[in-house]
């Protein structure tokens, strides 16, 4: 019994140092971000007190860049992106599981491509064509690029949970003669609310943080996402320590806060689409 | 698998099946072959041109990836960011993945409390962009800063402290470790969700045996999960040499010191766009973006018909 308290004791401070060293650095870097210059370099380790706190970093932030049209431009880019593959790959993956046809297998063969291979190699034709269209330096040139990177692996884990559906509710809605789009928007739509969770995990954060796409196709200031205008943002600054440890908790606080609530969702979504 | 289409459907009209495929997989596939396939496939065509600096595009073949592997000039810093990549790629494999088999091997211990809790807190490095992870990492590893060397004379290593971003020897070693720090959860979670797979009857008669948990871990659930190691290393792979984003936001298109941390993804960029004193070009860029796609081809061709196919895969 004895024996057993200890081996799990030793479980647990292993747990507990790996855990210290996964956030240690992120806690380290958000709490400097509130204290004086001083107090930075005196006594890093230590939390902000009533003698060391300060903001003088963030107000530089908010004053020497637009750190609110970034937020809002990676939250338009992402939110669309993410409700077009949403959309589109469930639409996709209903049809390649219902309708089968002579070429559904190669259909979705072709669609699996984009799953292995990074869209980012077709980068230079991808300036190109969005250059012609007069796309680039657009958020709807990023939102396409990301809506065709996101869609093969949405099919591919919506597939699996339209298969789930049981043939008999489909069928039932048809032999009372209901048009099949409304069987799919009505019916089966509404049933996939589960997946949600999956295919957020693999397009939202991606996504957010993908700096290649912003960096080639935007140039002008007010079409950087947060993770380009942060990027930029530091090395500008980079000697001004309090600005710059603002600029990263500014980037790292709402990723946190929104995982703390998500958490669940998210790390359940993942382990789902991973045992498939 | 998938059950059989059904019997209403079968029975459809081919016309409206087709018009229904249309409407339900056009637009998916639309987007997906004008923003992905096409681009890929234009990029190849792209490597067999040359630009002159008029704009005027000339078909040269396969002049281009000469250029790229015999010229001095050019195949040395790729040879140079290929040998970096797959450095960094090792580092990874050795590394991040038994880490990651070793904290799923632990979370997924019966009876374990607080399981949630790690969970949520080891994965939470992966959930941040790569670039603001560099650049925390950069802080707290400098000189000037000072945390991570008044951490190591805390435990009596003072001695060991090297700026260790800046010396070409350690640079690319260290960011693989930032970008290992960063990614571990993956490997984790997926391997973790395989464990959880395993139903409770294979290990109950090692149990009743009276095998202890370590033996049981690698002598039963190893091996029944080594499908889903395999998947992880393809990731990597595939990850790793499509790798930018840490290395451009520490150190920026050069890759310094001295090039010491250039990878395939770096010198794409470099090649494709300029820096400094070269100026980009699009045809020799196109031709690194084909010869990393070809990379990555290999890697996935080896994973499916050679490692994927020798793996016993047991479902439960």
């Amino acid at each position: 019994m004895f024996e057993r308290q200890l081996k799990s004791a030793g479980v647990h401070l292993l747990l507990i140092a790996y855990s210290c060293l996964a956030v240690g650095p992120i806690l380290l870097v958000v709490m400097n971000s509130f204290k004086k210059r001083a107090a930075i370099f005196g006594s890093p380790l230590s939390f902000p007190d009533f003698t060391t706190f300060s903001l003088i970093g963030y107000n530089k932030v908010f004053s020497a860049s637009h750190v609110v049209l970034y937020f809002w431009n990676s939250l338009v880019v992402t939110l669309v992106s993410m409700s077009l593959v949403l959309l589109l790959g469930a639409m996709a993956a209903w049809a390649l599981t219902e309708y089968r046809f002579r070429w559904t297998t190669a259909l979705s063969l072709y669609l699996a491509i984009g799953i292995m291979v990074p869209i980012r190699l077709g980068s230079v034709a991808i300036l190109t064509m969005m250059r012609k269209a007069g796309l680039n330096d657009t958020l709807t040139a990023l939102i396409l690029v990301y809506v065709a990177q996101g869609l093969p692996m949405s099919i591919f884990i919506l597939s699996e949970f339209v298969q789930q559906i049981p043939r008999d509710l489909r069928d039932a809605a048809r032999c009372d003669g209901v048009p099949e789009t409304r069987i799919f928007f009505e019916v089966i739509a509404p049933l996939l609310r589960p997946a949600i969770a999956t295919v957020a995990v693999f397009t939202i954060v991606p996504i957010w943080n993908d700096l290649w796409f912003p960096l080639i196709l935007t140039s002008s200031d007010s079409t950087h996402t947060i993770t380009l205008g942060v990027q930029q943002f530091l090395g500008q600054y980079i000697t001004d320590w309090n600005s710059v440890l603002a600029a990263l908790s500014m980037a790292i606080l709402p990723i946190v806060a929104i995982y703390i609530v998500f958490s669940r969702q998210l790390i359940a979504g993942l382990t789902a689409g991973a045992v498939k | 698998m998938a059950e059989p289409v059904s019997q209403l459907v079968a029975s459809m009209p081919r016309a409206r099946m087709l018009a229904l495929m249309t409407l339900f997989l056009g637009p998916a596939v639309a987007i997906y072959t004008l923003f992905s396939i096409y681009p890929l496939i234009a990029t190849m065509t792209l490597s067999t041109y040359t630009s002159d600096p008029s704009g005027v595009f000339t078909f040269v073949g396969l002049a281009n990836f000469v250029t790229l592997l015999g010229d001095a000039v050019w195949s040395r810093p790729f040879w140079n960011a290929a040998y970096n990549n797959l450095i960094f790629f090792c580092v990874h494999m050795l590394v991040q993945n038994p880490i990651g088999i070793a904290l799923a091997g632990l979370l997924s211990l019966p009876g374990l409390k607080l399981k949630g809790f790690y969970r949520t807190v080891i994965f939470l490095p992966t959930m941040l962009s790569v670039v603001i992870v560099g650049f925390s990492w950069n802080l707290i590893l400098s000189p000037l800063w000072g945390v991570a060397e008044g951490a190591l004379k805390s435990v009596g290593l003072g001695a060991w402290f090297a700026p260790w971003m800046g010396l070409p020897h350690t640079a690319l070693l260290t960011l693989a470790l930032i970008s290992v720090w960063q990614f571990v959860g993956i490997p984790m979670m997926l391997i973790y969700a395989a464990l959880l797979n395993i139903p409770d009857e294979l290990t109950d008669a090692a149990r009743v045996d009276g095998l202890g948990q370590l033996r049981i871990f690698f002598h039963i659930k190893l091996p029944l999960v080594l499908p889903t190691i395999g998947m992880v290393s393809i990731l990597t792979f595939v990850g790793n040499f499509n790798a930018f984003d840490l290395i451009y936001s520490v150190k920026g298109a050069l890759a310094g010191p001295n090039f010491a941390s250039d990878i395939l993804g770096t010198f794409f960029y470099r090649t494709f766009f300029g820096f400094q004193l070269q100026v980009g070009n699009p045809t020799m860029g196109a031709a690194v973006a084909t010869v990393m796609f070809l990379i990555i081809l290999v890697g996935v061709c080896l994973y499916l018909f050679v490692v994927q196919r020798r793996l016993r895969r047991y479902s439960f």
